[in-house]
């Protein structure tokens, strides 16, 4: 394998990153001491915590979602945009960007009228803005106010005030857009056609992370109430993959993509660049553990780029979005069984126990043995016995080749193509 | 009722060798269960509790359902959380083990939830509807108490008659005190007869105080579960000098009492069971710098099992293999063991002599078995002094049963607690007509 030593240089909608990783716009991006001492801890770009009129914030502010003993394996807040004074803000953003002039601020924006909108972002850009980030995704506190997601969730409006950032602003200005929709692609249009040069999503989804069992509130609870806040952590990131990868794939968008949501490991990020985003941003990962996490992602980025032989990110970006079709597009002549290596096999009978109780009855205990058999005649292909199977390589999933020609649903509804006989269907 | 345990024993200077979990820690290790079907662990506890049943309710934090799982199978179940050797039943048949990964610390799962069910005061079981039978139990320790529970569940009275002052069996008297000290089995035994309708008669030898004919006028039926008898003899010069003790007798002692050991320099423990592997950690513990055990055959085959003897090994112990006493020396107390190798056939090797230094000597080479008690009994089977029953505890004689060590020769808890369980139903099959009846 060459040691060649890959370019991490990334580019999104003009702004340019020494690397992909960026801290998006919250609690770890909150001041200039700590978006300084994140840059010195490896982070490619930072997006600061957004600015507008400075708020009032609530205690507590966070709830986690325990899965299996994972502590925050999900995560929500509630709290809002910056509690400081704007004036604070801008002196810091002009320190970090003489302290650290190679990298990235990009500046979160969050206000109401047109003239609030043209004097914020003048006063960001003159602090020394790289880039701004509109922000219509907060789906807490800031939407009742007409703010934040109420604006991601009207493309119309979105589509006005971006128009009037993109007038006022002199450096390139990304859209965040909110989950909290059926499609996301009207909204990354709407934001196309306001003249943005790229799009950051998602923001979290609205969410209540827990509820207190003993008092009967839900959590984060701030005195005997709570209220709804924003969903994150590495629970969401599928949903937020299939988000970025819906536009990334929509002919007629094109805009660059900062991909956010639920990336802890630089093997998320990898799965937000093919899918199409030149960067990535992280918020919830830095919050549990610090902005150390970085070394790593960078570490690894770099080791995958070698695997593969990629030599910049640019070579990366969107490589998985062409496979990413609609159910119609996929060949249901396609093929596999499950095959269980009776030598790596530990006896747990996992696969048993969900094959009949949650999957198509094909796998059954034998005589005189702990190793299950398939019976591959009634095997449709599942996979779950290869996702509960604990020995790394045991259950592969092999493909059988059965004669018949690859047909898609399409082709079988519109052009009459033979499809195989179903399997298990009783 | 029953002595309480004295606060000041010399068992009281040992710490629990495996730590108690705390939530956390118990928590990830429950989330590591595989949860398997058909689970191999079950089948391999003698009393089948349904192991992933009961670490995934730790992992959920029901602790409460988790404890529970546990004692519906096994009322002993916080006692063999510590005492069972796990590593040859359900830890050893965990297939992570197969996957050469830790296996899963069940033990200290299911001591996790039961001391916690302990503490929090949780009761779950409650005495049947009386059936006007009376059922009587000769012996107090894990057999009895584990059938004598199972049968207030079914509503029969219990009677249940121990010669010593103390009750609890080897689990108050035997158990290694880095294992579980007397306090604690006090408590379980305490916490067993709660369910109430269990008459405990400390200080009552069947046979002496009491005739086994007239057990029989009084009680519908008849568990025995007596355990073991006294340390066997080795029949060697100078056994009966000062220093020289049968390893069960002096456990006892060290953990309901005091063992003054501020003299001895030198100790030697004659035998290769757990037992014998057992007193040489508890005289290193007690801060014995030498410790030497005499073994007849080698570390391989002997029965003691391997991870006990391992962890002796750290803590400092020495083994003479192949080695069997010949006579024990002295002027006035013991003061070395004379030694002779032994072949593969334990036949002496001539002129292979050596002695050992020991001020203390152990004999740990087996225990009397009680089973002549019964030897008059017409359709009762002693076998080499063992109660021989059916697999359901029954004697072959109408109202008798019996389990624990004296049936099965020497086991753990969880045997003589699956044992009483099953001949608790048995019982109840015969006298309340329940389900299948012996005679």
């Amino acid at each position: 394998m060459p040691e060649f030593a890959p370019d991490l240089s990334t580019n999104t909608g003009g702004i340019w990153s020494p690397n992909p990783f960026w801290l998006a716009s919250a609690p770890p991006a909150n001041s200039g001491a700590q978006i300084q001492r994140a840059f010195e801890a490896g982070w490619g770009g930072a997006v600061w915590k957004t600015l507008g009129v400075p708020i009032q914030n609530v205690s507590s502010r966070f709830g986690g979602h325990t899965i299996r003993g994972i502590q925050g394996a999900g995560f929500n807040n509630i709290e809002l945009i910056t509690d400081r004074s704007l004036e604070v803000n801008l002196r810091e953003i002009a320190e970090t960007k003489r302290l650290f002039p190679k990298n990235p601020i990009i500046v979160s924006l969050m206000v109401e009228t047109e003239d609030e909108w043209r004097e914020i972002i003048k006063k960001s850009i003159d602090a020394g803005a790289d880039g701004l980030e509109l922000n219509f995704g907060c789906p807490h506190g800031m939407c009742e106010r007409g703010m934040g997601s109420a604006v991601g969730q009207e493309p119309k409006i979105n589509e006005r005030i971006t128009a009037w950032a993109v007038k006022y602003s002199t450096v390139p200005v990304l859209v965040k857009l909110t989950p909290n929709v059926s499609d996301i692609v009207p909204h990354g249009l709407a934001a196309k056609r306001g003249g943005a040069h790229g799009v950051s999503l998602i923001n979290t989804i609205k969410s209540i992370i827990s509820v207190d069992i003993d008092r009967f509130v839900p959590e984060p609870r701030v005195g005997g109430l709570s209220t709804n806040g924003g969903y994150c952590g590495a629970a969401v990131k599928p949903i937020a993959l299939h988000m970025v990868a819906a536009l990334a794939r929509e002919k007629g968008f094109g805009l660059p993509i900062s991909g956010i949501g639920g990336i802890s490991n630089w093997r998320d990020a990898v799965e937000f660049i093919l899918l199409g985003s030149s960067t990535v941003q992280v918020c919830t990962e830095v919050m549990l553990r610090g902005y150390g996490v970085v070394e790593d992602m960078i570490d690894g980025l770099e080791n995958y780029m070698r695997t593969h032989g990629f030599r910049t990110i640019p070579d990366m970006i969107g490589k998985a979005v062409p496979a990413f079709q609609e159910w119609g597009d996929l060949d249901l002549n396609y093929e596999t069984v499950a095959k269980i290596d009776t030598d790596e096999c530990i006896g747990c009978q996992l696969c048993v126990a969900a094959c009949h109780d949650g999957a198509h009855q094909c796998i059954h205990p034998a005589e005189g043995t702990r190793v299950p058999r398939v019976d591959e005649s009634e095997c449709v292909g599942c996979n779950l016995c290869q996702i509960v199977c604990p020995v790394p390589g045991c259950i592969t999933m092999a493909e059988v080749d059965n004669g018949f020609t690859p047909a898609t649903w399409n082709q079988f509804v519109h052009e009459g193509m033979k499809l195989r006989p179903k399997k298990g269907a009783h | 009722m029953h002595a309480p345990t004295p606060s000041q024993r010399s068992e009281s200077a040992f710490t629990d060798f495996k730590l108690p979990l705390l939530r956390d820690a118990a928590v990830a290790e429950a989330n590591r269960c595989l949860f398997c079907h058909d689970a191999p662990c079950i089948k391999a506890c003698p009393t089948a509790i349904d192991i992933p049943q009961f670490i995934r309710k730790i992992a959920t934090d029901n602790v409460r359902g988790s404890a529970k799982t546990i004692f519906e199978s096994n009322i002993l179940g916080m006692s063999c959380a510590r005492v069972c050797p796990v590593e040859v039943l359900c830890v050893g048949a965990c297939v992570y083990n197969d996957l050469e990964q830790p296996p899963i610390a069940i033990g200290q799962l299911q001591r996790y939830a039961t001391d916690i069910a302990y503490a929090e005061g949780w009761r779950y079981f409650e005495a049947g509807p009386s059936t006007g039978k009376r059922v009587a139990l000769i012996g107090a320790g894990p057999a009895s108490l584990a059938a004598a529970h199972e049968l207030r569940r079914l509503g029969h009275a219990c009677t249940i008659f121990e010669k010593r002052a103390v009750v609890g069996g080897l689990n108050t008297t035997g158990v290694a005190p880095y294992k579980m000290r007397a306090d604690r089995a006090a408590t379980e035994v305490e916490w067993v007869l709660s369910i109430g309708g269990i008459e405990v008669r400390t200080g009552i030898e069947i046979g002496r105080d009491i005739a086994l004919a007239d057990l029989k006028r009084d009680f519908d039926a008849i568990f025995v579960g007596v355990g073991l008898g006294a340390d066997s003899k080795l029949g060697v010069p100078g056994e009966g000098l000062a220093g020289v003790h049968g390893a069960v007798a002096w456990i006892e002692a060290m953990k309901l009492g005091q063992v003054d050991v501020s003299s001895i320099r030198r100790a030697a423990v004659i035998g290769g069971g757990n037992t014998a592997i057992d007193v040489v950690r508890e005289v290193l513990g007690l801060g014995i710098p030498h410790v030497e055990m005499i073994y007849r055959g080698t570390r391989d085959r002997m029965s003691g099992y391997g991870h006990e003897w391992s962890a002796a090994l750290t803590e400092g112990a020495h083994a003479e293999w192949n080695a069997v006493a010949t006579a024990i020396e002295g002027a006035t107390r013991a003061e070395r063991v004379h030694c002779v190798r032994v072949d593969a056939d334990k036949r002496p090797i001539a002129g292979s002599d050596f002695a050992v230094d020991a001020d203390l000597v152990l004999l740990a080479i087996g225990q009397s078995k009680l089973g002549a008690m019964l030897a008059g009994l017409g359709g009762i089977t002693v076998d080499a002094g063992r109660i021989r029953t059916d697999a359901d505890g029954f004697t072959g004689r109408a109202k008798w049963y019996a389990g624990g060590d004296c049936t099965n020769g020497g086991k753990e808890v969880v045997n003589a607690a699956a044992e009483g369980k099953r001949a608790a139903h048995a019982i109840d099959a015969a006298i309340a007509g329940r389900g299948r009846a012996h005679a």
